[in-house]
């Protein structure tokens, strides 16, 4: 609170902020449901976004409010629930894990106007064979703002599996912003993975922070397939030896959409890697943004890091801004950065041609081979499979087509 | 089958091809030889639909089509089929989502239904054996990372999964080695029909001790300067192209 008093939003001014205006996003009038109306609408009717081949329990939040429908898990080591019940419950875990992120006006923001959130907590030792799966619905007849809040407790050598999934059941512009705090104890194992699919009303600001101990290991990516502008702050501390993160992005815009990744990489520890691949597809005219800083300190020796971004633009219009940067006070480390901007291969389009392949199925191959590298880093099967096939519809189909809810194929 | 009318074409506004006439009936197999940068490619090339290479006059009819209105995805439809010279890599897409959707989009063409899975399988296991295609390299990146004779044989392979009636072989020998040679040579002849044809091109004897030809053309400077039997390319194996040279 004092931090956004004293430093207001972020302007273009800000380094981090430079290819995103959020004084334009959080212009309108939005609406805020203070009142905690009971949003008449029942997620499992039409938002089934299951993942063929995979057990999974899954999480509704709509609009800003964690569903009521939701079955709470609170089994003793794992707790997937709504914030205010943690609260409740274990007041002392979430007071030692909650609201860590610092310098970030937005998140600031979000704790301020945030009235409840999902827990997920992995105690000591347990391993979620299940994957955990949260539905973030945006609705509303009037313009929204909806603020969400994920906490993310992974204790001592605990497992677990994350697919968040945004949609959209309103036609109506809004904005959602979201704050993702996470924590992984030592040998601690998370995969964390992050679908956008809404529509081009839908405006999303998300913050994300990690903070890795020893021998931990995260598997992050995000995935946007479709929505209105998009920004994501992504905070990563590796402050324990051997700790392992790797960080993908995949972003497929198209018209005027406009996508921002911002991520920051700070290894605090020795002996740890980092290895982060975002991929664009830009069409249209869309613009595509993305900062990547890899920071290693002083005590951080022997750190490996690879940082690559590569985009393709299969339109002139469409724009990427691209700066991978790598900053390191450390002298003995392996660190490798680099970025790519490229067009569709004409020698290959002719040569798919020769063989008779369209030069519209040659496109939608190139573009989905391109993307699907970055799918290729998720481990779990089924969940790449499904993805992999999302991503084949979306180029078929345009945006907003993922063929499995009803709003989608409506 | 194919008739080539006076065909003159350019790249980047340079003139390669000054006026050429071929005319290939069904069950033929022409050879085109030729020095180097005489304008063989660009003549393939020119024939697939390449969007490199401008027509400025002339025309080419295939089984009475006028090939030059059509875009290269129905040329390759209507049967044409080019063994590229240097074939082109491409990262991220499987050998086998390629040959589906070449498949696919013929059998669109043709008014048919899509191939299903099995038979897909099948057909690539019995078109692979033709060519002595390895397995693996059917589930990798489209000739991403493979040798050069690979990279041939592969192109063959996808003639057999094709079927096409006009083949185009533009130096599909070279790069390949003594057995290799032989086994696409002999892949190739067993594709061969009463119904299909070939231009080959090629420097050397060794693929035409295999495969045949009925006619032999020399190219020289953008022209087709000489026709003949078989023997014309024994004559250009043992004393090169300076005798044709006027
Ligand atoms: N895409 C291109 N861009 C520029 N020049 C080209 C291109 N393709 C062909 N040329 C030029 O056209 C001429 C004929 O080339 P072409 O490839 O047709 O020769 P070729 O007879 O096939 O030779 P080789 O036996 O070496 O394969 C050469 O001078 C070549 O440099
Ligand atoms: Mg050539």
């Amino acid at each position: 609170m004092q931090f956004l008093e004293a430093r207001g939003l972020p302007t273009r001014k800000d380094e981090r902020y430079k290819y995103t205006d959020v004084a334009a996003v959080l212009e309108p009038d939005f609406g805020l449901n203070l009142g905690r109306l009971s949003l008449q609408f029942d997620p499992r009717q039409t938002y089934r976004c299951r993942v063929p081949g995979l057990g999974s329990s899954v999480h509704y939040v709509v609009g800003d409010s964690v569903a009521e429908s939701n079955v709470l898990i609170d089994d003793g080591s794992l707790f997937v629930g709504s914030m205010v019940e943690f609260a409740q419950r274990y007041p002392d875990i979430l007071r030692a894990y909650y609201n860590k992120v610092e310098g970030d006006s937005l998140a600031a923001l979000n704790t301020l106007l945030v009235q409840d959130g999902l827990v997920i907590r992995v105690a000591k030792g347990r391993k979620v064979a299940d994957l955990l799966q949260i539905v973030n619905l945006s609705v509303g007849s009037v313009p929204m703002l909806a603020n969400r809040r994920q906490l993310i407790i992974m204790e001592q050598g605990a497992e677990a599996s994350i697919l968040n999934c945004n949609h959209s059941a309103t036609r109506c512009s809004n904005l959602a912003t979201e704050v993702v705090e996470g924590v992984l104890a030592e040998g601690s194992h998370l995969q964390y993975y992050s679908v956008e699919e809404t529509t081009n009303n839908c405006n999303l600001l998300n913050t994300t922070q990690f903070v890795q101990h020893e021998s931990s290991k995260l598997d992050y990516a995000s995935i946007t397939l479709n929505s209105g502008l998009s920004r994501r702050t992504i905070n990563i501390t590796l402050d324990g030896t051997h700790a392992q993160t790797a960080v993908s992005g995949l972003v497929l815009a198209n018209d005027n959409r406009h996508i921002d990744n911002n991520l920051l990489v700070v290894h605090n520890a020795p002996l740890c890697s980092s290895d982060i691949l975002y991929k664009y597809v830009l069409d249209g005219s869309s613009i595509g943004a993305f900062a990547g800083k890899v920071l290693v300190n002083a005590q951080a020796q022997k750190t490996d890091s690879q940082e690559t971004n590569a985009n393709l633009c299969v339109s002139p219009t469409a724009r990427m801004f691209t700066q991978p940067m790598l900053e390191i006070y450390a002298d003995d480390v392996k660190c490798n950065h680099g970025s790519t901007v490229g067009q569709l291969d004409d020698t290959a389009l002719f040569y798919m041609a020769q063989r008779g392949i369209t030069p519209e199925e040659g496109r939608l191959l190139l573009q989905q081979a391109f993307a699907w590298d970055v799918l290729q880093r998720i481990d779990l099967l089924p969940l790449r499979q499904r993805l992999m096939h999302m991503v084949e519809e979306r180029f078929r189909r345009g945006a907003g087509a993922c063929g499995d809810c009803v709003m989608c194929a409506g | 089958m194919l008739e080539i009318k006076n065909i003159h074409a350019s790249v980047e506004g340079k003139e390669i091809l000054k006026g050429i006439n071929l005319s290939v009936k069904a069950g033929e197999v022409h050879v085109l030889m030729g020095p180097n940068g005489s304008g063989k490619s660009t003549l393939s090339n020119v024939i697939v639909g390449n969007p490199q290479y401008t027509v400025t006059a002339g025309t080419i009819t295939f089984n009475g089509k006028d090939l030059l209105a059509m875009p290269p995805e129905d040329r390759s439809h209507e049967g044409i089929f080019m063994s590229y010279q240097q074939p082109v890599e491409i990262p991220g897409v499987s050998m086998n989502n390629f040959m589906r959707a070449a498949v696919n989009a013929k059998r669109k063409y043709q008014g048919l239904p899509p191939i299903s899975g099995g038979d897909f399988l099948k057909m690539v296991k019995e078109k692979r054996e033709l060519v002595g295609l390895d397995a693996g390299l059917t589930r990798r990146s489209v000739n991403e990372g493979f040798s050069g004779g690979e990279k041939k044989r592969n192109e063959i392979f996808q003639m057999a999964m094709l079927e096409p009636l006009l083949t185009i072989l533009d130096e599909t020998d070279s790069g390949l080695d003594v057995d290799a040679l032989r086994i696409v040579a002999e892949g190739f002849n067993k594709l061969r029909t009463p119904d299909t044809a070939a231009i080959c091109i090629t420097h050397y004897q060794r693929m035409l001790d295999y495969i045949r030809p009925d006619i032999v053309h020399v190219m020289l400077d953008g022209r087709i300067v000489r026709t003949g039997g078989p023997d014309l390319a024994y004559r250009i194996e043992s004393e090169g192209f300076d005798w044709l040279k006027e």
